[in-house]
């Protein structure tokens, strides 16, 4: 299998990272209570600004600028992986989805800040100095619903559903770290499962980004605010 | 010099660093103004360079809005000293919440915001920062407690003090 070219890497990360940012953001003022309200909408900030900084060197090897790398691209050519696209607000597939897909980009990051690609190795470790706190945020809620009755059967049942998702943010090579630290935590054996790859696109994809880029595509060309 | 070189009039006295560094030094941090961007760590190198003052500015928190904001304010103060700016944004590694000057997080207590703790050789884990010491900006105690691992921005964390029962808020270290 030939690896990505660099500008595909940095889309894979900044498209990841710019969805599951617009998703986080969808529970700002509706979240369960305040504090997750505060919680998601920082992680939404801090994720759509690692896609910024992605798309800002994605930009300058593909001559143009980082907004139209994010937002001008047809459907078709988003590299996001199909777990950050599903819309789900409700609380247990919505932790369940943060952790796993925190838990798959720790694994990811690790590999990066090891790059022998000085640029990469730097951007990647300085999201990751962010993402640490994320970390701590999922796996917190995910200790708190598997420590109850009503959580635990909820949250589990997510997680086996969202599984062959999270397999598919990561590359095959990355794939069975995920599933040791996933299992270590659960305490059990995953499903057996095909990841739904990268590219495939789910429809909830079509629809975000009409809605995130139609203030773009009203404006005319050239207008700044 | 050829027109389209981004620099200015290389007949015309240039800025010194010193002036730079000074200028730069009475820019307060958009969000936290009682810091200014020196005291935050941001500029990381200011050089002459044939006729364009260059800096080399190294972001906070990624998302941090404020950003844009401390990059324009730089080029005005270049503007200002009769320079012509060019600000690299270096997007490495190279920022921590450790490059805080003393001073600045003298300056942050006083406003009320913990300052960052000292970054440790590992990051951090919500056992720390429930049961480590982090001391209230009002009172001194550390009899604190964490509300939320996340604030107001990307930057800080929420806390409450269980002596003064003052919330605060407190800088993530990152």
């Amino acid at each position: 299998m030939s690896s990505p070219s660099r500008v595909d890497l940095l889309l894979d990360l900044a498209d990841d990272e710019l969805i599951l940012g617009w998703r986080n953001s969808e529970w700002t003022g509706i979240a369960p209570f305040l504090e997750e309200d505060v919680a998601f909408s920082s992680i939404a900030q801090n994720e759509i600004g690692h896609a910024r900084a992605l798309y800002e060197l994605a930009a300058r090897e593909l001559g143009t600028d980082a907004d139209s790398v994010a937002f001008d691209r047809p459907v078709a050519e988003y590299r996001s992986a199909p777990l950050v696209e599903l819309r789900r607000l409700e609380w247990a597939r919505t932790i369940a989805r943060h952790w796993l897909y925190e838990t798959a980009d720790a694994i990811r990051l690790e590999t990066l800040k090891s790059s022998d690609d000085a640029e990469l190795a730097g951007i990647t470790a300085k999201i990751d100095r962010e993402e640490v706190y994320h970390r701590i945020h999922a796996e917190m809620w995910v200790d708190r619903l598997l420590g109850s009755d009503e959580g635990r059967p909820r949250l589990e049942e997510a997680l086996d559903e969202l599984w062959p998702y999270a397999l598919g943010v990561l590359d095959d090579e990355l794939r069975p770290e995920l599933v040791t630290r996933v299992e270590a935590k659960l305490g059990r054996p995953l499903p057996d499962a095909d990841a739904v790859p990268r590219g495939e696109h789910e429809t909830e994809l079509a629809e975000l980004l009409e809605e995130m880029t139609s203030v773009r595509r009203s404006a005319p060309a050239g207008a700044r605010w | 010099m050829s027109p389209d070189n981004a620099c200015g009039d290389p007949t015309q006295a240039l800025p010194t660093t010193d002036a730079v560094w000074g200028a730069f030094g009475e820019i307060p941090d958009p969000e936290i103004p009682v810091i200014s961007i020196v005291d935050l760590g941001v500029v990381r190198d200011v050089r002459i360079e044939e006729s364009c003052v260059h800096v080399e500015f190294t972001p906070t928190f990624m998302g941090c809005p404020a950003l844009d904001m401390m990059r324009s304010q730089m080029e005005d103060a270049i503007r200002g000293l009769g320079g012509e700016p060019e600000v690299e944004v270096v997007l490495d590694d190279s920022w921590s919440t450790d490059r805080i000057t003393a001073e600045g997080r003298e300056k942050l207590r006083a406003a009320g915001f913990a300052p960052p703790t000292p970054r440790a050789p590992e990051p951090p884990t919500l056992l720390q920062l429930e049961r480590g010491a982090f001391r209230c900006p009002w009172c001194n105690s550390t009899a604190t407690r964490l509300e939320n691992l996340f604030g107001p921005t990307p930057c800080r964390s929420l806390r409450y003090c269980d002596d003064c029962r003052q919330p605060f808020e407190q800088f993530k270290t990152i």
